[in-house]
């Protein structure tokens, strides 16, 4: 089959792979009608994630129509159509019992790799690192779903690919991000990013109630999807001094409830602590831009809330915890918790109270991916969520 | 939803990869500039003979660690561009080290000559690569794509707001109790 294939840093390639195959009986075979290009999927193209190995297939968000189905799998059958959660959950373990589907026990195939990195292992993911399993990705014809009886979403006929597609990660990361919140009706959010998860959370917060939201980018075009989906909007390439025009939108108290969606490739212009990290990510003396985090805690209202549905991978310098903990901030953060939301998004997608396709400005096939992964890089082409039909 | 089938469908190289000519170039310019510092670290007596510039040994060799360095951050930088440009004030540098050169008894000013349009020539390849690398990160400018209808919602977003308030957030990613408005210790 064909695949898109990750050699290195920037490198990534349309091969010819052999087909996946049953391993376990829980497993299922998917043939991916849609799958995406998600903004963490740059953290690897950059090769700023560790745990990659050339050879890798990437994707994460990818949705199909079961091919194939192991002896075990007594909840899938061939020709249903499902949405694959980017966090690969056994549904038995204490953590996927609680709901906490991200940090399954038992879906890392390399938990000691996990523990190692992250103190405790966390869920398996598809495509993404061997960090978190070395599963192969969606951006393929086919994919092999591991502990697939639970790590589906059966979806209905008669709804359309692009909008089912992004329940598998961005839309519940979106919401979870808004959700983590604890959103009330007096609440000033603001988010900064405005890809494709800092949309869905713009949506998400006004949907959930937030008296005000308020969206930080630099990139024009997704400045202008923001406000079309309610937001106010901060151009950080025209003010450089954000904390403290938050601080002047919100009466000199600040934003309660703050969003980063973001994560660990920071942008930032001008700023000495952007400047500072750039060069020593460049020494290998760091391996994550805080530039957000930091700016955040600085301007969250006292006893807020952080929400950081941005992907980090390892270690920041300069982090302000003096901030932190003398202004009392709840800080809430974690790879999401699919299959949690996942049953109220497609209901509030089919009663057409939301429809995420909105988000979509390319639609390629797998042979363009290499070239759409630059360009998505790049930010060029007015690019800001890559849809990809095998 | 208008169609969104994107015009780079139509030109994919299957199996190519993902780098444009510019990045070639950095890459090429990165390798270039390892064995050209390996070069000045190895044979500087041999060089400045050869460029009538007795005596510079050792700066020769100080110009082949910065190259070295360069070319290994070119090849190893997520974003190779301030490396680039890196690369142009070091061939300033080198340009200027070999005008000294051009004394009236220096025989061997041909040789001279012939490393200056060498370095010339890279100078302009650097600058080249730096102005390529430099414009395809360039933002469009505001208003070259048009996402102003692009809401999500069936209705503009100020009635929208609270649509969802029928969702109730799982009591483990609310507020916690000690920072909810106190009610003076009453439930």
């Amino acid at each position: 089959m064909k695949a898109l294939v990750w050699h290195g840093t920037r490198d990534v390639r349309c091969d010819t792979v052999p087909d996946p195959e049953i391993e376990e009986g829980r497993d299922a075979i998917i043939k991916v009608t849609s799958c995406a290009i998600c903004g963490s999927d740059l953290h690897l193209y950059d090769h700023f994630m560790p745990g990659m190995k050339s050879g890798d297939i990437l994707g994460h968000e990818a949705m199909g129509e079961v091919v194939e189905v192991g002896k075990d799998n007594k909840s899938l059958k061939v020709g249903d159509r499902i949405v694959v959660p980017f966090t690969i959950t056994c549904g038995q373990c204490e953590q996927c019992r609680r709901g906490n589907f991200s940090v399954c026990e038992r879906s890392n195939r390399n938990k000691a790799l996990g523990d190692t990195a992250f103190g405790h292992t966390t869920a398996g993911l598809f495509g993404y690192t061997h960090l978190t399993g070395g599963y192969a990705g969606g951006q393929a014809e086919y994919l092999r779903v591991p502990f697939a009886d639970s790590t589906h979403i059966k979806v209905p006929d008669g709804i359309s690919d692009e909008k089912l597609l992004f329940l598998s990660d961005v839309f519940p990361t979106g919401w979870q991000g808004a959700v983590q919140c604890d959103i009330q009706p007096t609440d000033t959010v603001a988010i900064w990013g405005c890809g494709a998860v800092g949309q869905m959370a713009i949506r998400s917060a006004l949907l959930l109630g937030a008296k005000r939201v308020i969206a930080i980018d630099r990139v024009p075009e997704r400045l202008q999807m923001a406000e079309a989906g309610g937001a106010e909007v901060i151009d950080y390439n025209t003010e450089s001094n954000i904390v403290g025009r938050l601080n002047d939108m919100t009466d000199g108290k600040g934003p309660e409830k703050c969003i980063d969606a973001v994560g660990l490739e920071a942008h930032a212009m001008g700023s000495v602590d952007a400047v500072y990290d750039r060069a020593k990510q460049a020494m290998l003396l760091e391996t994550d831009r805080s530039h957000v985090l930091r700016q955040m805690i600085m301007v969250c209202r006292p006893a807020g809330v952080l929400s950081v549905p941005g992907v980090y991978g390892g270690l920041i310098d300069k982090f302000p915890i003096g901030a932190l903990m003398n202004k009392g901030l709840t800080v809430r953060t974690g790879q999401t918790h699919v299959n949690r939301w996942t049953l109220d998004l497609l209901k509030r997608i089919e009663d057409g109270q939301i429809d995420p396709s909105f988000v979509i400005t390319h639609t390629i096939g797998l042979a363009d991916g290499p070239e759409m992964y630059r360009v998505f890089r790049d930010k060029q082409d007015g690019c800001i969520k890559v849809v990809i039909r095998p | 939803m208008s169609d969104t089938r994107h015009p780079l469908a139509s030109r994919g190289a299957p199996g190519g990869g993902a780098y444009t000519r510019h990045d070639e170039l950095a890459r090429g310019l990165g390798w270039f500039s390892i064995g050209l510092g390996l070069l000045e670290l190895t044979a500087a007596r041999g060089l400045c003979r050869a460029l009538g510039l007795r005596g510079r040994e050792t700066l020769i060799q100080a110009y082949g660690v910065r190259e070295v360095a360069t070319g290994v951050a070119i090849l190893m930088s997520h974003d190779p561009t301030p490396w680039i440009l890196g690369r142009v004030g070091g061939d300033a540098i080198d340009l200027a080290t070999l005008a000294t050169g051009f004394e009236d008894d220096n025989p061997k000013k041909t040789n001279l000559a012939a490393a200056t349009a060498a370095v010339a020539g890279v100078t302009v390849l650097d600058v080249i690569c730096a102005q390529g690398l430099i414009g395809q990160k360039r933002l469009s400018p505001p208003g070259a794509f048009d996402y102003g209808d692009r809401s999500g919602f069936p209705l503009p977003p100020q009635a929208m707001r609270g649509a969802a308030s029928d969702f109730e957030p799982p009591a483990d990613f609310r507020i916690p109790e000690p920072l909810r408005p106190w009610q003076g210790g009453k439930a």
